[in-house]
């Protein structure tokens, strides 16, 4: 029996309609595509009267097939399936095409357009009388939920969800949860202590009945797929037992070797051979960096496990990988800071007093290696000028051309901090001002009035080759200031450089194992950056704070909130719904070769090496087709893309060229005759 | 190792001492300098300005004449180097360009393939072709205890890749090398003021007096040049600049060629000492106290 076939094509307001004649057509698939047997356009077929309409046609017209020609299926592919739902249609056997980002948008020729619209109409009709009725499959969502990354943002969404009752795996890489937070000392605009508001938060995290903390750890392989991922982790030796350890710190207390912290402290203090990064650290058990023990270096000492009273040192200790099953991912991954060696001419690393704003911030903490004193590399001359330089690194072309949108406002708390604390004038070189957040434009005025000194203009070197006698022992700030008109020569102390916010160095190889892309900066992307901001294209990971882009506090800590609110939705419906779009194989075809063990990119096919063929793990696959492309026996189909649906796809593209003019398909003056 | 050399006008007159000194040090290294047979002027920064095909075809010829069996040429003069590099880089980049030039080329029954002839710095091809250790192997009279400061200049930084063109490091390497205190020279990277002198005395003069004051509060003995144009400046223009602003400086400025060939026990006159204005000698004679032969 033959299919009847409704062809709906959409204006999308001029959208569409501006570019191609879409009731030419309309017309054209009416008269001259086999089988269809309505034909209309409509100016919003998204709207509830376009969709009420297709829905009447199915039920008076007994339509078996929908093709809706109007934009990326991306949008509004599961509006018209519900819609044919709705009429009782299954929603397989509706087919959409792109007239909107594939024509309209993309062409300049209104006559080429609508030629390139029928050819997709046409493509899009031959497809969908192939179509089979599918019908999709459920699997129970895993309760628990990984979230990586201890910063701000993970807390907060590891925080909601065991609020709410879920198991939450909470991953950190470092030796302590807490994140760059933690180093901070007062946040901005309102300039609260950061460890108070955050400690409370870590000390939560390390406490709960539903959290279970896996610090000093790393992602290893990610399988599954949503609703029921199984991650390999990384538990890295810390040589400390945890079950053991009451945290007293008296290993920590007697260690005899000294290191520079390159990371906590950001290269301006001190830890020891065994450590916990801060005083605050959750969970206060200590790690032994081999990098630095003495024991590791020449078998010597040992003075720790010698003192430790509940006998938790063990230098035999191995690196342990454990297996999670997880339903859901979210990643926090956070971010790292611009290397400011690059800039060679800003003299970081060469002239002793230029720091970088994480040294800055470690010096102003209270709590760090000056005791919050704002004081030279000498570690007692406090400065009578600093100079504090934004956009290091960022809005530049030659190193990111993105605005770290963070650095204005902290370069505003700095200088507020220098003023509080010494008698310095603080100089800030500015190339805009960029503070466009809740009571951040007044925290500028705040500083205007407090005195800081604010200067336009991109600074083209700083320098200790002094060229008058006052500039003799200074670095100076050679600039142009863009709203005098005029270089000026700017001899000060200190120098502090607001280096740019970067993706983390192996926020690639981790996106890998996750199935997540990056930007061409290396952030992650989020599946829509308006309408979707924390979920990515992959179902059941989420991406929350700066791993996806340069983010503040607040912002971070929102952001947490809603990936674990997205979470909580999953987990509360129970099951997820899986598209039956999968590939599978036909055994009595098979030979069992294997080629397609190894290529599927999801490791959704296992060897049955009883009857030696393979088989697809259906939840698992997500039916891209490269088994069904490689199998040389042709034993693998995949479902809703096979053989005779693509070719009639092919074949429908090509109608003039199969038909001609002289063929089935009459040609426009045919039909308006 | 062979490399056609082209020693540009600066080199045959004004920094005589540059060229001899390059030849002599690359004949103690082994490095074979085939002078380019017939070369002609490369316009400096001259030509540029009055015509962009003109100022390309007049370099090109110098590429076109290198003998077909060599594919590097080394250059020791910035401005020769930075031409001859630009314009293989405009030949490449740009065919229409290429083939204009090579029409022009055509009246001399010359062509040049863009990109055949690769450009070098002499002191990239001393550092990196040459290297660590054939270069120390050759110190017979280690400059111990001289403070020399390593200046760039601003030609050669900029299309060269293999250094950081804001704070260079490959002379001071070099001068480590050969046993040399390097003094901090911030400013190692910075304009001399170039042909300024012939047009505004004044803006010309407060450059080079920043590098003089520069390297003078670091107590160098010495400044190494690796340009003509720059130790032109800084030399000859050192007594009309103390002159100008009231100052003192009486610092000797020499091509770190000369040096080298000291460190390597060379013959003075060979090196082309005695041809600069703030003489030399006497300084280094008085810091070089250990003899060559007992060093």
């Amino acid at each position: 029996m033959a299919e009847r076939v409704g062809v709906y094509v959409c204006h999308c307001g001029s959208n569409i309609a501006g570019m191609v004649d879409v009731e030419q057509v309309a017309r054209w698939a009416g008269a001259n595509l086999k089988d269809v047997v309505v034909s209309r356009d409509y100016k919003f077929m998204c709207s509830s009267l376009g969709q009420a309409m297709i829905e009447e046609d199915i039920k008076k017209e007994g339509l078996t097939r929908v093709v809706v020609a109007a934009c990326s299926p991306h949008l509004h592919e599961k509006t018209f399936r519900r819609a044919c739902e709705n009429a009782g249609l299954n929603p397989y056997l509706c087919q959409m095409t792109n007239l909107r980002e594939h024509v309209s948008w993309v062409s300049k020729d209104r006559d080429k357009a609508t030629e390139k619209a029928k050819a997709l109409v046409s493509a899009a009709v031959e497809r969908v009388k192939q179509q089979a009725p599918l019908e999709p499959f459920f699997v129970k969502v895993n309760p628990a939920t990984l979230v990586i990354g201890g910063g701000i943002a993970g807390l907060q969404a590891t925080l909601e969800l065991a609020d709410a009752g879920y198991p939450v795996y909470l991953l950190e890489r470092s030796p302590s949860v807490g994140g760059h937070m933690a180093q901070f000392d007062k946040t901005f605009p309102t300039l609260d202590c950061s460890a108070c508001i955050l400690t409370p938060k870590m000390s939560e995290a390390g406490q709960h009945p539903n959290v279970t903390l896996l610090t000093y750890s790393e992602v290893e392989e990610v399988s599954g797929s949503v609703g029921h991922f199984r991650v390999k982790i990384r538990k890295k030796a810390r040589f400390v037992e945890e079950d053991k350890c009451t945290g007293c710190g008296i290993c920590v207390e007697k260690c005899p070797r000294k290191v520079v912290d390159e990371d906590f402290e950001a290269g301006l203090g001190y830890r020891k051979a065994i450590y916990t990064p801060f005083p605050q650290a959750v969970p206060r058990i200590p790690v032994i960096d081999v990098n630095s023990c003495i024991w590791f270096e020449r078998q010597k000492c040992r003075a720790c496990e010698k003192l430790c009273p509940t006998n938790a040192i063990n230098f035999e200790q191995k690196d342990e990988v454990i297996t999670l099953d997880v339903g859901n991912i979210i990643v926090a991954t956070g971010w790292k800071m611009f290397d400011c060696r690059k800039i060679s001419q800003y003299g970081y690393g060469r002239l002793a007093n230029v720091f970088t704003a994480l040294e800055f911030e470690r010096m102003c903490n209270a709590a760090g290696p000056t005791g919050g004193k704002i004081v030279l590399r000498d570690g007692k001359t406090e400065p009578q000028s600093i100079a504090i330089i934004h956009c290091v690194g960022s809005r530049d072309s030659n190193y990111n051309e993105y605005c770290s949108g963070i650095c204005c406002m902290a370069a505003l708390k700095f200088g507020h901090l220098v003023l509080e604390r010494t008698k310095a004038e603080v100089y800030s070189f500015y190339i805009d001002m960029r503070t466009n957040q809740k009571g951040y434009e007044e925290f500028y005025h705040r500083l205007l009035e407090e005195g800081m000194h604010f200067v336009r203009g991109k600074v083209a070197e700083v320098t200790d080759a002094a060229r008058r006698p006052e500039e003799a022992g200074k670095l100076i700030i050679q600039v142009e200031d863009t709203l005098l008109g005029k270089q000026r020569r700017i001899p000060v102390d200190m120098v502090v450089l607001m280096g740019a916010l970067e993706p983390q160095a192996d926020a690639k190889e981790l996106g890998l194992k996750l199935g997540i892309s990056c930007s061409m900066a290396g952030w992650y992307t989020e599946r829509h950056p308006k309408l979707d901001p924390v979920a990515t294209m992959t179902d059941g990971i989420f991406v929350a704070g700066a791993c996806q882009g340069p983010k503040d506090i607040p912002a971070s800590v929102a952001q947490g909130a809603a990936a674990a609110a997205r979470v909580m939705g999953m987990i509360t419906k129970g099951d997820v719904m899986i598209e039956p779009v999968v590939a599978s194989i036909v055994e009595e075809k098979c030979s069992g070769c294997r080629i397609c063990n190894n290529l599927c990119p999801y490791n959704a096919i296992e060897y049955d090496s009883e009857k030696q063929v393979s088989r697809v793990i259906t939840a698992m696959c997500k039916g891209c087709g490269t088994c069904v492309a490689a199998c040389p026996a042709g034993a693998i189909t995949g479902a809703h893309f096979s053989n005779e649906q693509v070719f009639a796809e092919i074949e429908g593209i090509l109608w003039d060229a199969i038909h001609g003019n002289g063929g089935q398909i009459k040609s426009e003056q045919a039909v308006s005759a | 190792m062979k490399y056609a050399y082209y020693p540009g006008c600066s080199l045959e007159c004004s920094s005589a001492a540059y060229d001899l000194s390059v030849r002599a040090v690359a004949d103690l290294l082994g490095i074979e300098l085939r002078e380019i047979d017939d070369w002609n002027c490369c316009g400096a920064t001259e030509y540029f300005t009055q015509d962009e095909l003109t100022a390309c075809a007049v370099i090109a010829r110098n590429l076109a004449l290198i003998e077909p069996q060599l594919n590097q040429v080394v250059a020791p003069c910035a401005a020769c180097y930075l031409n001859l590099k630009k314009v293989d880089n405009l030949m490449q980049q740009d065919p229409t360009l290429a083939d204009k030039i090579n029409q022009c080329l055509a009246a001399g029954q010359l062509h040049y393939d863009p990109g055949r002839v690769r450009v070098r710095h002499l002191l990239d091809l001393i550092h990196t072709d040459i290297g660590e250790e054939a270069i120390k192997d050759k110190v017979v009279q280690p400059l111990t205890g001289l403070r020399v400061a390593c200046y760039y200049g601003c030609q050669i930084v900029r299309p060269y890749k293999g250094d950081d063109p804001e704070q260079p490091t490959k002379l001071d390497e070099l001068m480590t090398w050969v046993g040399a205190e390097v003094v901090d020279f911030p400013v190692k990277a910075h304009c001399c003021g170039g042909h300024m002198t012939q047009i505004s005395e004044p803006q010309a003069f407060e450059l080079i007096r920043r590098l003089l004051q520069n390297a003078a509060e670091y107590r160098a003995d010495v400044i190494l040049c690796m340009c003509p144009m720059c130790q032109l400046n800084l030399d000859a223009y050192q007594n009309r600049v103390n002159s100008f602003f009231g100052t003192n400086y009486q610092i000797p400025i020499i091509f770190f060629t000369q040096l080298l060939g000291v460190a390597f026990g060379l013959d003075w006159k060979k090196l082309g000492f005695g041809k600069e204005i703030i003489p030399a000698e006497p300084v280094l004679r008085r810091k070089l106290t250990a003899p060559a032969a007992t060093a």
